[in-house]
């Protein structure tokens, strides 16, 4: 089969690899009908995620049908012909974490929780395409792809909603809504989220069905800003806008009741002296991530409000105001999306007509051209926001 | 969540460890408190920096002087070889470069050292242990009940499932079992063990019995974890190390660390116990194993051969 493949760093390719087999009992194998590139991938194919080996098969946002069930699945849990979305973390169902709906953190899914026992305390999920430190599974930016306990982690599909409409329920539908879920969203809250990319756009969708009087988005790229703007968010550009003074100005001095990063370990500042400063840091590995959205949202939040943190991070950070967080009385909640808690209401709500995932999409490419996707979303390019493949 | 505590070796009234000791003192005062004295009395003349080096070697005498009497250990005597070796380098030097005025002092001062070189590899090679005793511990929790957890780990010939060490348990006899195990360097060892203490839901207790290739005994205790939240397993385990400390270093190298061995035992368990078996990813289809971590198989579907080399 063809399948999209990490082949260095800045570098992918569609190779030929063998097709995907059952290896545990209760796996499945799914024909990739539609997948796409998400924002995290580019912390792979930017070398900032380590434990990638040359042709690690990329791609953790995925959907198809079921073409061969493991003999472990009981009956009628997922049949083949069933279509189904693909959660990106595997979860077990059975440990402590998943029966707390902390899927994320599932304690049985990853082969390689050594590695991420040793860089975060305790291990974590294994995710599909997403480097060795979470298991080495294969990707689905693929033609075919192993579905791993396949009864806990497939949600079926049974109306006639477009693979467009579900696809982003295997990741950044459900990242956007638990950034906005773990807000607490009160009746008169101002919500404003860092990064106006995919995840960004659906954390703002989902404060506003949540209940948020008003919703500020933050990004230097006007196109995405306009993508913003054209759902009725206020913006800032932090290129050439000073951030917490506009976000005072925009909340009567108080500062956001409620502030989330979708951005993460790549981040950008609009003054080049600090985003020089973390970018020497990070490339003489003295620090791995780049945390300007963090601390801007934890210097702007109102006294007693919630950062929500849904960008992902790697490693450690320096310069973390630790004062700003313990003074000002604010709750600080983050976590991977536990998607298998979410997919199911969210379903509900597409159906319904609440949320529109497909506003996001901006290229449709076949799973052939994924490397001319990468480079689109990467670099910004032709306006992309979101590029789904079509295998 | 794991831990170890070594023994120490007692060596305090061992006669030529004592010896070496006060051999040491001996030979260091004189070193530091004259050095120009010293260095004549070798004939190699009291030059500026045979002199630093005299004192230096008085000073490295007294502190295998203070250890070796002190708190005497096996790493002391190979401390003192260290010196030895670079002594004799130091006096071959000298020879080497010799004027000629008193060239028998050096040539004698350098059987000496040779003489003393091999006392000293004697007493570390036999002072040091050949095998090491090793205790390890550690917990995991499961959420299953104390009985369903103790009837699968009781299932004894199931072990090799999650304790990939094992090759085979044959169960012989109400309380006894033959055990067979990959070690480092690709050898076999064997064991016959037997169960000494058996509570159920509760504990399980072995040890080998006489003849076993590597002396071994263990106990794991099943622990209702507080608040519902299902059965804490805490296992302890000790034994012997062939190869000492440098055998145990080799392992390690080679990825055969016991803690890890342990930590991995116990998560493929938690696996099996939760979820019914060992998770595998294209990237490590054997499942957890630090050995296998890296490098790995790229995370892309195995080939038919790769596949049943995986499945077998």
């Amino acid at each position: 089969m063809k399948a999209n493949c990490w082949t260095g760093r800045n570098s992918v390719e569609v190779q030929d690899v063998p097709d995907p087999s059952i290896l545990n009992s209760r796996d499945a194998i799914v024909k990739i009908t539609s997948t796409a590139i998400c924002g995290s991938d580019l912390h792979l194919v930017d070398g900032y995620v380590p434990t990638m080996e040359k042709g690690d098969i990329l791609g953790h946002e995925f959907m198809g049908e079921v073409v061969e069930v493991g003999s472990g699945i009981s009956d009628g849990k997922v049949r083949v012909g069933d279509r189904v979305v693909v959660p990106f973390p595997i979860a077990c169902g059975a440990c402590a974490s998943c029966r707390a709906e902390l899927y994320s953190c599932c304690e049985n899914s990853n082969p390689n929780a050594g590695i991420s026992e040793k860089m975060f305390g305790h291990p974590t999920c294994g995710i599909y395409g997403y480097s060795h430190l979470t298991g080495g599974f294969a990707g689905g930016q693929a033609e075919y792809a192993r579905v791993v306990l396949a009864d806990t982690n497939a949600l079926k599909i049974e109306s006639d909603l477009s693979d467009e409409q579900v696809l982003f329920l295997s990741d950044i539908l459900p990242t956007g809504f638990m950034g906005a879920d773990m807000c607490d969203i009160e009746e008169g809250d101002v919500v404003a989220v860092w990064g106006a990319g995919p995840v960004g756009q659906f954390a703002m969708d989902s404060a506003r069905v949540l209940g948020a009087e008003k919703v500020i988005a933050i990004d230097k790229e006007t196109y995405r800003l306009d993508m913003a703007a054209a759902q009725g968010y206020t913006t800032i550009n932090f290129e050439d806008t000073d951030v917490r003074s506009a976000l005072l100005e925009l909340t009567g001095g108080r500062g956001p009741d409620k502030c989330i990063d979708a951005v993460g370990m790549e981040a950008t500042h609009g003054a080049s002296h600090i985003h020089l400063y973390d970018r020497a840091k990070q490339a003489v590995r003295s620090e791995t991530d780049r945390p300007h959205a963090l601390r801007q949202a934890i210097m702007s939040c109102r006294s007693g409000g919630v950062v929500s943190v849904i960008g992902v991070y790697g490693g450690m950070i320096d310069k973390f105001p630790a004062g700003a967080w313990m003074n000002r009385s604010l709750t600080l909640r983050t976590g991977q999306c536990h998607v298998q808690r979410y997919m199911q209401p969210l379903l509900a709500m597409i159906e319904q007509g609440k949320i529109d995932p497909t506003r996001i999409i901006t290229h449709r490419l076949p799973l052939t051209e994924a490397p001319t996707g990468y480079d689109l979303f990467k670099n910004k390019k032709d306006n992309c926001e979101k590029v789904v493949l079509k295998p | 969540m794991t831990t170890d505590t070594r023994s120490t070796s007692s060596l305090r009234h061992d006669p030529l460890v004592r010896g070496l000791g006060w051999a040491s003192a001996a030979l260091g005062v004189p070193q530091v408190v004259a050095p120009a004295g010293f260095a004549r009395a070798l004939g190699v003349g009291d030059a500026p920096r045979h002199r630093t080096a005299t004192t230096a070697v008085g000073v490295r005498e007294l502190a295998a002087a203070a250890g070796l009497l002190g708190r005497p250990h096996p790493v002391w005597l190979w401390g003192r070889v260290g010196g030895d070796l670079m002594d004799l380098t130091m006096l071959g030097r000298a020879l080497k470069n010799h004027d000629g005025r008193g060239l028998g002092r050096t040539v004698a001062a350098t059987a000496a050292v040779t003489a003393i070189t091999a006392t000293d590899v004697y007493a570390a090679v036999t002072r040091t242990r050949r095998s090491s005793p090793m205790e390890l511990t550690a917990a995991t929790t499961v959420t299953r009940s104390p009985d369903e957890v103790y009837t699968l780990w009781k299932d004894l010939e199931r072990l090799p499932e999650f304790m990939v060490h094992l090759d085979e348990v044959r169960v012989t006899g109400p309380r006894t079992s033959h055990w067979r195990a990959g070690a480092p360097f690709g050898r076999t060892v064997e064991w016959d063990a037997e169960i000494t203490q058996d509570v159920p839901g509760q504990l399980i207790a072995w040890r080998s019995v006489d003849g076993a290739d590597i002396d071994n005994s263990g106990e794991v205790r099943f622990v209702p974890a507080p608040g519902g939240r299902g059965t804490e397993i805490h296992v302890s385990l000790r034994y012997d190390l062939p190869g000492g400390p440098l055998g145990q270093a080799a392992a390690r190298y080679f990825g055969e660390e016991p803690h890890q061995q342990l930590d991995d035992d116990l998560r493929r368990f938690k696996q099996i116990a939760e979820i019914g078996e060992v998770v595998r990813s294209e990237g490590a289809p054997g499942g957890k194993r630090a050995r296998g971590e890296f490098p790995q198989h790229p995370a892309r579907p195995l080939t038919e051969d790769e596949l049943k080399e995986a499945l077998s």
